[in-house]
């Protein structure tokens, strides 16, 4: 085994987010919505960390889990702090607010995500005000720094959102997110709401930036063939739960877990001779409410077994290295 | 130094295209007749009133020589029941009923907005406890309460009916606000504020309100009109502000007679026109404001 010299960055533990589900006079919790389950993962310094799977399997609420701006019912998220690391859903205000500088979000919807009544200038000083730079002068250049990496002039500052186009929006936002000098960025589905030639055109430039800052980005998506473009490693979700990790290579040339084989069976392939057969699931995702017992993707595998329905699996490592996988057909004792 | 240059440069240019965004709603408004003509007509009237007020027009003297004149050169309103002129009173009245309206309208829509922030940014326990205190208010009629007040503190006048208007005027503003407050909290700006570490009064008040804004003035300035109309009509049976202030209500109230009514057609009918037409400007200047804020028809 080779050894690991990459820096973990965050490390997280057994993350939960759970929302209650409140009903009658009484507001009684009558059950949760387990929109992030028990999930453990290290992101390391420097790396793209893909996150994929279907709507509703909890891929955003786990991207805001880890911001904290939802906040996780249980479990740990470790931040490292200059090799200390800190349990951040532990922190106070002045803490919480001194960390919103190293990790910063970049949202799904350009559309909505700069203030419609305030010019550009003045969504990008607020931030900046807010955390302590009093000197105009300097947040000038700060601005101008950070527009300058998404390719817009900053004469443009002084416009309304409404006069700008999607991808530049979404620049704009990237641009807005990079004004703190994040250590993370946390992409939220960052080019879905884009068109598919301005979707290029934006991952590009997220991959420049991520050179020239040494950014450690985590890719939320559910378009296979962009997290494959974007990613080291890819973390597969599904109904709150990691189902796989692995390198990204190796995920698209061995992917391990029935589920992660019917979601790559349905990336079109641009060759008409190449005809991929295509693994259609059968049946709904179930509900994040109740679960199925055991392994939650049980009822629609096509290689079930009887344990599967009984025993929920743990993350096996498969290769030794970074390829995990929650599937029984892998567990260490059967191979 | 490019740097200092640049920061300049930035700055002015943010101006000049705020101005323009100025020019062209003004343009705008100029365009709408109807609301030009209400604004016309209010400033008018207001500036008249408040000219006549510093002037110090008599007002107040009953003079028993000239009961009941119709209007003339001399008094070209005519005079009241008890002798006094009317076109000064109608000046003084017009003082106190349009400060009334103004302030009772600007300070309940400064209630109704930030209990509307808080409500509907916050939700929950919160937002059903101001929801029950608006509704309390609501369910109380108006004459009620100014007569309970008036019972209380045993006499009429101008503070207990501005008191009384601010209480019961500040729920319409509140519902609107809290209901955009609930869908805009939502907004993706919203979220990215709190990923900043921004407050949550700076959220809601800087970020949040921005973009309600325009409701509330147009909201306001209809307000205006409400409260003026109110106060005429409880100045008329006589819960209003004391006899001694005129305002354009009590003038009315003069006019209570049948006998009055038949026979001196001026006693009422200057102090309403009076009310009608400075109510009709203000609700067309409300139009007009509303056709330029409103973001949906620009």
């Amino acid at each position: 085994m080779e050894k690991d010299n990459r820096e973990v960055i965050f490390d997280i533990k057994n993350l939960q987010t759970w929302f209650p589900i409140k009903k009658g006079m009484m507001k009684k919790t009558v059950g949760h919505v387990k929109a992030v389950d028990d999930v453990s993962l290290k992101v390391y310094r420097g790396e793209t960390l893909g996150i994929v799977g279907e709507s509703g399997c909890g891929k955003s609420t786990f991207g805001k889990s880890i911001m904290c701006l939802e906040r996780p019912t249980g479990g740990q998220v470790l931040f490292n702090y200059g090799g200390e690391f800190k349990d951040i859903t532990k922190f106070n205000k002045e803490e919480m607010f001194e960390f919103r500088k190293k990790v910063q979000m970049v949202f799904q919807d350009p559309y909505s995500a700069l203030n419609p009544k305030k010019k550009i200038y003045t969504s990008f000083e607020e931030p900046l005000k807010v955390h302590g730079i009093s000197s105009q002068e300097e947040r000038e250049k700060m601005m101008s720094d950070v527009l300058k990496m998404v390719n817009i002039q900053p004469d443009y500052l002084m416009r309304y959102p409404h006069e700008f186009s999607g991808g530049q929006r979404q620049r704009l936002c990237i641009a807005r997110a990079l004004e703190v000098r994040p250590e993370v960025l946390v992409c939220d589905e960052p080019v879905s709401a884009l068109d598919v030639s301005i979707q290029a055109q934006v991952l590009n430039l997220m991959k420049e930036i991520q050179k020239d800052m040494n950014l450690t980005y985590l890719f939320i998506a559910h378009d296979l063939s962009v997290v494959q473009y974007m990613s080291d490693r890819i973390v597969v979700m599904y109904l709150g739960k990691i189902v796989e990790i692995a390198d990204s290579r190796a995920l698209y040339d061995e992917p391990l877990h029935p589920y992660t084989q019917a979601l790559l069976s349905a990336i079109p392939v641009p060759d008409i001779h190449q005809t991929k057969k295509r693994q259609v699931l059968e049946g709904e995702v179930p509900s994040p409410i109740n679960k199925p017992s055991g392994c939650a993707f049980h009822n629609r595998c096509p290689r079930c077994m009887d344990i599967c329905k009984t025993e929920d699996p743990a993350l096996y490592n498969y290769d030794g290295k970074d390829h995990c996988v929650a599937c029984h057909l892998y567990r260490n004792d059967a191979k | 130094m490019s740097n200092n240059g640049s920061a300049v440069s930035i700055k002015e240019q943010n101006k000049s295209a705020a101005s323009s965004l100025m020019k062209k709603n003004i343009r705008k408004f100029m365009n709408n007749r109807l609301a030009l003509f209400g604004l016309i007509v209010i400033v008018v009237m207001t500036v008249a009133c408040v000219a006549g007020a510093i002037v110090g027009v008599d007002y107040n003297t009953p003079n028993p020589t000239i009961l009941k004149q119709a209007p003339s050169s001399e008094h070209i309103f005519g005079t009241d029941t008890i002798g006094r002129d009317l076109f000064a009173r109608v000046l003084y009245g017009g003082c106190y009923s349009i400060l009334i309206g103004v302030f009772c309208s600007v300070l309940s829509s400064v209630i109704g907005a930030v209990l509307g922030a808080i409500a509907g940014y916050f939700g929950g326990k919160v937002d059903s406890l101001i929801i029950r205190i608006s509704e309390i208010f609501q369910a109380f009629p108006q004459l009620v309460l100014v007569m309970m007040l008036v019972a209380l503190m045993n006499k009429r006048g101008l503070g207990n009916l501005l008191f009384i208007f601010v209480v019961t005027g500040w729920m319409t503003t509140f519902r609107m606000v809290r209901n955009e407050f609930m869908s805009l909290k939502t907004e993706t700006y919203v979220k990215v504020c709190e990923a900043f570490g921004m407050s949550k009064s700076s959220i809601m008040f800087k970020q949040i309100l921005p973009n309600v804004m325009s409701p509330i003035i147009v909201s306001t300035t209809t307000n205006v009109a409400f409260f003026i109309l109110q106060e005429a009509a409880l100045s008329f049976i006589g819960l209003g502000v004391a006899d001694s202030t005129p305002t354009w209500g009590n003038i009315l109230n003069a006019a209570k007679s049948v006998s009055v009514v038949t026979n001196q057609w001026w006693i009422w009918v200057f102090p309403g026109l009076a009310i009608s037409l400075f109510v009709l400007a203000i609700n067309f200047f409300g139009d007009g404001l509303r056709d330029v804020l409103d973001p949906k028809q620009q």
